[in-house]
């Protein structure tokens, strides 16, 4: 059976020319980029080459302002302890959403535990932060704002560049985890006014297990690892120097194909919506209309549990995503839905398909013909359906 | 998301008893849309004995299969035998659930001894 692919945002392929790239630093250049011998400068000169790379991609002349890490989650982590670490002295108070990833969410619930204070921000029900409430969320303890750029889940795409004003006006440190939105947006570190920015390869066709954080200068931060002077002392640990210069050639890709790939899943993402919510009685688009991401897909099939339809639909070979309970290890229904104000039942009936390159116009149409006869017989079993049809 | 048995996947997809019973002796309900698993569960009793028995579950794979299997389990049993199939039995009775999910089979037991409840109100003289 075909299989399709449809959980971008989860993870993606390796690109193939990232993969070639990437060979020769498991085996012939496979030195320690700390080591002045041929061997180790090799690979020192990869890994700048990397570091230049991704700056371009987030338009930043300074490469050195990007931190190699591990992957979006110590990416948050780093942000956000290390700003929060190096500051208490000016102020214990975080502004962050409700509907972070929990990369950033758990970081701030571990700082609460060691004394910070963090406000958690509404969104409407399109899933947007306003940044008015974050500019009113601000006090004169306020050391940090970390708002995601665009949000895993639903896709919507955060004001970030106006978010950004605000705390620069208020000299507040700002960052944002673009690990959704890099390589699929623009994304670029002076007109979003960030201080820091987390990214993962693997969001982007790259490997996993590297990510980086963007450190505009003059930040003041503390390292979460210590030991080696690596990374300009910011980040100690031998590098990952293959997974690095896959990020980077991950990255310089990406900057090539943006804008016609960007059209091209926009166009497949609209249909998909459309196709879903036209043939499927009962169902809605969750998240925002137009600022959304391009590959981004999150509809409520109402009367169904999410789960089950992911069941049904890797039968028919096609791999998807749910804000159901049960593909939580919590059993709660998604915190990103809750927070827009969708009811519990509504949640646990949310399929996301993320699209990416690998996907074609067959696809959609593959996934639009079999979903409303998934739909049919889950519906035939379920008594909130006969509830409905009852009333 | 877990990965399930083949029996689980075999009442997932095939399953046994759907739909309602009219005038059923005893109708069961259990669980929530907020935890997200809604279970009913008809059954039909003659003489002490369940003769058939219907499920409409709202849930995951592992909600419908127990459903499904549950109903299998109390036909034919008397309303005594039925009450003392507990959760576990049900599970194991589907080769396992991972462990998320055993409260899927806690829901199915929980429908079970509505319906019985039902089943005693209406029988109440």
């Amino acid at each position: 059976m075909k299989r399709i692919y449809l959980d971008h945002a989860a993870t993606t392929s390796v690109h193939p020319e990232v993969l070639k790239a990437t060979l020769p630093y498991f085996s012939d250049c496979f030195g320690n980029a700390s080591t002045l011998y041929s061997y180790g400068q090799e690979a020192k000169e990869a890994m700048e080459e990397a570091r230049s790379q991704i700056a371009s991609l987030i338009n930043t002349k300074s490469p050195r302002e990007i931190v190699f890490t591990s992957g979006g989650t110590e990416s948050d982590n780093f942000a956000i302890c290390g700003v929060a670490w190096a500051n208490q002295k000016k102020g214990n108070h975080i502004i962050t959403s409700s509907i972070e990833h929990h990369a950033v969410l758990n970081t701030c619930k571990f700082l609460e535990k060691m004394g910070f204070k963090v406000t958690y921000l509404p969104v409407d029900g399109n899933g947007l932060v306003d940044s008015q409430d974050v500019k009113k969320a601000i006090t004169d303890k306020t050391i940090l704002i970390s708002i995601m750029h665009a949000n895993n889940e639903v896709g919507t795409v955060e004001p970030i560049a106006d978010i950004g004003k605000i705390a620069k006006e208020k000299e507040i440190y700002f960052h944002t985890d673009a690990v959704q939105s890099l390589g699929y947006i623009p994304v670029n570190v002076d007109e979003l006014q960030v201080n820091l920015l987390s990214a993962s390869a693997h969001k982007l066709y790259g490997p996993k297990g590297v990510g980086m954080l963007y450190i505009r200068k003059g930040t003041k931060i503390e390292p979460l690892l210590h030991g080696g002077d690596q990374e300009n002392r910011r980040r100690a640990s031998t590098e990952n120097v293959a997974g690095i210069v896959g990020f980077g050639k991950a990255c310089e890709l990406a900057g090539q194909d943006m804008e016609g790939e960007g059209r091209r899943l926009s166009f497949l993402r609209d249909k998909l919506i459309q196709g879903i919510v036209e043939k499927i009685e009962f169902s809605q688009l969750n998240g925002h209309p137009t600022r959304r991401l391009p590959g981004n897909v999150n509809v409520s099939v109402k009367y169904v549990e999410g789960e089950s339809m992911l069941l049904k639909l890797d039968g028919k070979g096609i791999c998807a995503s749910s804000g159901s309970a049960c593909t939580s290890s919590i059993l709660e229904a998604s915190h990103v839905l809750t927070a827009m104000g969708v009811p519990p039942d509504v949640a646990h009936s949310s399929l996301r398909f993320t699209l990416g390159r690998e996907n074609t116009e067959e696809d959609v149409d593959y996934v639009v013909e079999v979903l409303p006869d998934i739909v049919k017989g889950l519906r035939l079993m379920s008594p909130l359906y006969q509830a409905k049809r009852g009333s | 998301m877990p990965t399930y048995s083949e029996k689980v996947m075999d009442h997932f997809n095939k399953p046994r008893n759907l739909g309602e019973i009219e005038n059923a002796e005893g109708v069961g309900k259990a669980g929530n849309p907020v935890c997200g698993d809604i279970m009913n569960l008809y059954i039909k009793v003659q003489d002490n004995r369940i003769t058939e028995a219907k499920f409409k579950t709202f849930g995951c794979g592992a909600a419908i299969a127990t459903s499904s299997m549950v109903t299998e389990m109390v036909k034919g049993k008397t309303i005594e035998e039925a009450l003392r199939i507990s959760n576990r039995a049900v599970a194991e009775a589907l080769d396992g659930l991972p462990p998320i999910n055993m409260h899927c089979s806690v829901l199915a037991e929980e429908a079970l001894r509505s319906a019985i409840d039902d089943f005693y109100e209406k029988n109440k003289k």
